[in-house]
């Protein structure tokens, strides 16, 4: 009788334990929440909504507005998902659509070797040759035929917007294609194969699955956006680091990560150092709300095709 | 009307060979820069290599040569701390997802697990610089594998949970069937059982925690000398790379090549490790 | 139909007094489907009793509420089963399978243990055993199953590395180390090659001496060598439960005679 009880208990004791522990796991968000809303209390009392809207940054008159890098960091992650998206989808169908299976994996592969470089590693790439590709080769050429458009203003530092964009799509590509790729993946063989024998090419076929994974595919695309929106390093060693708003790709810039990076180890007064809190705050909460909206699509995407 | 079909028919044609060839090559661009990453760090990074490179440490602002080998003591520190707090989180949690995460709970915690992997690692630094750098006064070590264990976290209870579900059921049966208590059948024979799975899961999370700079940059700093102490501010391979690639001595870019050389070679290692381990795994699983 | 259950009277003299298992109008669900209605059977002590059966009659689902091992899969039962007069779902399923061990269709050793661990797997997590005790009762299971003079010097190698057949005995001398009372063998020999067939057939007639044992087999010339008493499930219920040289010879029922000369299923 008293063995049966401890085995018993044993059960609910080690049930509960890692059902703390899976708690604590969920429990982590609301603690990250909490800590920064607390750490930033200072600069959301003072300045309030102002702080998005005004582009003072003056570390010397304590003034803190975060507007010339909330502009950043949505200028070059939208830039980044122009580039990037095309190309993921393009993987994507290349992947589930068209590659036989022995060529599947290892193309597969490669890509996501791509995202396990680390962001340093593209940050060294950027400084020592992208950065100087650019100012030698592209900007200059850009600035020649198009420098009548606001966009390509301006003078080829290489540091800038554009390289900003150019890294963050090389990084965002491998998350996009391979969520896009499951996502084809989840939709029925049959989809296709009534498409290819009412005589429909391979294309057409794939024009009617790339409408079926519609939603699936835009929450690829949010995934990728929440990865660039708080990607800092690469973004920080190639975007210039300068805080002004400008229309021009080739102006240096800087964002939300970037200007956390650079200047939270010196921050000297306690009003900048919930400022830079602050904007780590607006990061967490837009990429908590692109990272729930996109799983949810996900999720339910997937779920949609396995239970048919 | 024949003619029109047949135009018809080859534009359709056409069509499908330009949308093929497009796809083709945007496999190729978004393949290439993969190369001439890993190519350029190659070739920089080899030249920048030897045995000082290893043991020895930086030399003062202006002289050339030295090593980096507190940064790779700090980084092994570092990842250790990380594996110390994150590591009993992930595995418990694991456990807890796969054996009795078939309820909403469960569901919620997995969904919150995944959002948890999306937040910006630079947020996470900043997290730990108000949970142990601030009542601290200090930067140290210990901010920094905080940081660390944060972001391995979804990672390590993702792979410990899928890992779990891959024993085939017939071995709990087994230990279920000759009067083991189920908690002592999870954690004796399939938590052993599914032992190389995760561990080469959990590399994958390390080798990625390896890789971070973000959330080191204002917890474990950085310092030029040689540290043990997990109180004191702390080298890493990663903000030593940013530091020596930002200066203007062509001998520190040199070595900010070697440095990005060793992480990269490492984590590559443990990627493919993971995909040929996981890879028989599976086919185990279909037999 | 309703008949049919209840006992020839030769066997129930004996049977008041020797009862190892009883089941009473068992019924098991998976989710909605029944997969057992009314089954009422009793088991004899040191008797070998083969369930027999076209697959999906429910003779694997029955054996496995006789150790409440069905809960594990996600089934559910009501009615009563007795072992030894008392109700198995008063006591803790822990408890339970030690007295009720089991044996599957396919050779599932512990991959991570040795041989000797292996055995030793069920005394050691059930916290049941001194130290100089678990070497003796591994070699006694073993020899039980007639494994130990293959294995004796390989006791260290892992559980995996030796044949289907020894991993089979293997399996059952895991089952036997924790000392059960009633031992459940599910399609034991299914997986095997004939010679490792004979060989586990003879150990079932050995270890009738010491254990209660329930075999289900789909094999029935299998059952008709080895059983006393064989009963044949058909859609989750119990058409006839007899001496087994009576179902094999003489059925009364028409459809156990269709199915024991090969004329269904």
């Amino acid at each position: 009788m008293n063995k049966m009880k401890l085995s018993i208990t044993g059960d609910k004791v080690f049930k509960n334990t890692t059902m703390l522990f899976a708690f604590f796991v969920f429990a982590l968000v609301f603690l990250m929440a909490y800590e920064m809303v607390r750490g930033s209390e200072l600069s959301l009392r003072h300045f309030g909504w102002k702080f998005l809207t005004t582009t003072t940054w003056d570390p010397v008159a304590d003034e803190y507005g975060a507007l010339p890098f909330i502009f950043g960091t949505l200028a070059s992650s939208l830039l980044a998902l122009v580039i990037a998206l095309p190309l993921s989808i393009g993987v994507a169908i290349f992947l589930s659509e068209l590659a036989p299976r022995w060529l599947e994996r290892p193309v597969s592969f490669l890509v996501e070797l791509l995202a396990a470089i680390p962001s340093i590693v593209y940050g060294l790439w950027g400084i020592f040759v992208l950065v100087p590709w650019l100012r030698n080769s592209v900007e200059p050429g850009l600035i020649k035929s198009f420098g009548y458009l606001p966009l390509f203003k301006g003078v080829p530092y290489g540091f800038g917007m554009l390289a900003a964009g150019i890294i963050l799509a090389i990084m965002i590509i491998p998350i996009i294609s391979s969520i896009s790729r499951d996502v084809l993946q989840a939709i029925p063989k049959t989809q296709r194969e009534a498409a290819l024998a009412l005589g429909a090419t391979k294309w057409e076929s794939t024009k009617i699955v790339l409408a079926d994974g519609k939603s699936g595919l835009l929450g690829a695309t949010l995934l990728g956006l929440g990865r660039a929106v708080g990607e800092t390093m690469a973004v920080t060693m190639v975007i210039g680091n300068r805080s002004e708003i400008s229309a021009s790709l080739l102006d240096p810039g800087h964002s939300m990560a970037s200007v956390i990076a650079n200047e939270f180890a010196e921050a000297t007064t306690d009003m900048y150092t919930s400022s830079l809190i602050e904007i780590a705050l607006i990061l967490f909460a837009v990429t908590i709300i692109l990272n729930v909206i996109a799983r949810l699509i996900v999720w339910s995407m997937t779920k949609k095709f396995k239970t048919t | 009307m024949k003619n029109r079909e047949f135009r018809n028919h080859h534009w359709r044609k056409s069509k499908n060979t330009i949308m093929t060839t497009l796809s083709i090559l945007s496999v190729l661009i978004a393949v290439i820069p993969l190369f001439l990453i890993f190519f350029y760090t190659l070739a920089q990074g080899i030249s920048a290599l030897n045995i000082d490179f290893f043991i020895h440490m930086p030399k003062p602002v202006g002289e050339n040569g030295g090593g980096m080998a507190n940064a790779l003591m700090g980084t092994a520190i570092l990842i250790g701390l990380g594996c110390l707090f994150g590591l009993p989180i992930s595995i418990f949690a694991g456990i807890y997802l796969a054996e009795y995460g078939n309820n909403a709970f469960g569901q919620t915690v997995r969904f919150f697990t995944d959002v948890l992997s999306g937040v910006p690692s630079i947020v996470v630094g900043v997290v730990a610089y108000i949970l142990v750098v601030i009542p601290m006064k200090q930067f140290s070590a210990l901010a920094g594998g905080v940081a660390l264990a944060i972001l391995m976290i979804p990672t390590a209870t993702r792979t410990t949970e899928e890992m779990i579900k891959l024993v085939p059921p017939s071995y709990r049966e087994a230990a279920l069937a000759i009067g083991i208590p189920q908690w002592k059948a999870t954690l004796r024979i399939i938590l052993p059982t599914a032992l190389k799975g995760i561990t080469t899961g959990i590399l994958l999370a390390i080798a990625r925690a390896a890789g971070e700079t973000a959330p080191l940059l204002f917890t474990a700093l950085g310092n030029r000398f040689w540290s043990t102490n997990i109180y004191h501010p702390m080298a890493s391979l990663t903000v030593f790379i940013y530091d020596y690639a930002k200066a203007p001595f062509d001998d520190w870019n040199r070595q900010a090549w070697g440095a990005a050389f060793v992480l990269i070679v490492l984590i590559f290692i443990v990627n493919i490790t993971f995909r040929y381990v996981t890879r028989g795994r599976y086919a185990d699983n279909q037999n | 139909m309703i008949e049919t259950l209840q006992m020839p009277s030769i066997l129930s003299e004996s049977f008041e007094t020797d009862t190892k298992l009883e089941t009473k109008n068992v019924n098991a669900f998976f989710g909605k489907t029944q997969a057992l209605r009314n089954v009422s059977l009793r088991i004899q002590k040191n008797h070998v009793v083969a369930i027999i059966g076209p697959s999906g009659c429910g003779k694997s689902t029955f054996l496995r509420c006789l150790n409440r091992m069905h809960e594990v899969a996600g089934g559910s039962m009501n009615g009563t089963i007795l072992l030894d007069g008392e109700d198995i779902h008063e006591n803790d399923p822990v408890n339970l399978r030690r007295r009720v061990g089991m044996v599957f269709q396919k050779p599932n050793p512990f991959p991570t243990m040795s041989i000797f661990d292996n055995v030793a797997a069920g005394i050691r997590l059930n916290g049941m055993a001194r130290k100089n005790h678990i070497a003796e009762t591994v070699e006694r299971s073993l020899q039980q199953a007639a494994l130990w003079n293959e294995v004796k010097d390989s006791l260290s190698k892992s559980g995996m590395s030796i044949s289907g057949g020894q991993q089979q005995r293997l399996c059952i001398a895991r089952a036997l180390a924790v000392n059960p009372e009633v031992l459940l063998m599910d399609e034991p020999a299914s997986a095997l090659d004939p010679i490792s067939t004979a060989k586990i057939e003879e150990l079932i007639y050995e270890l009738k001496k010491d254990y209660t044992i329930v075999i289900v087999t789909h094999n029935m010339q299998q059952a008709a060598r080895v059983s006393d008493e064989t009963a044949f499930f058909y859609l989750g219920e119990i058409i006839e439960f007899d001496n087994t040289k009576k179902i094999f010879t003489a059925p009364s029922i028409k459809q156990t005679e269709d199915y024991v000369t090969g004329r269904f299923g």
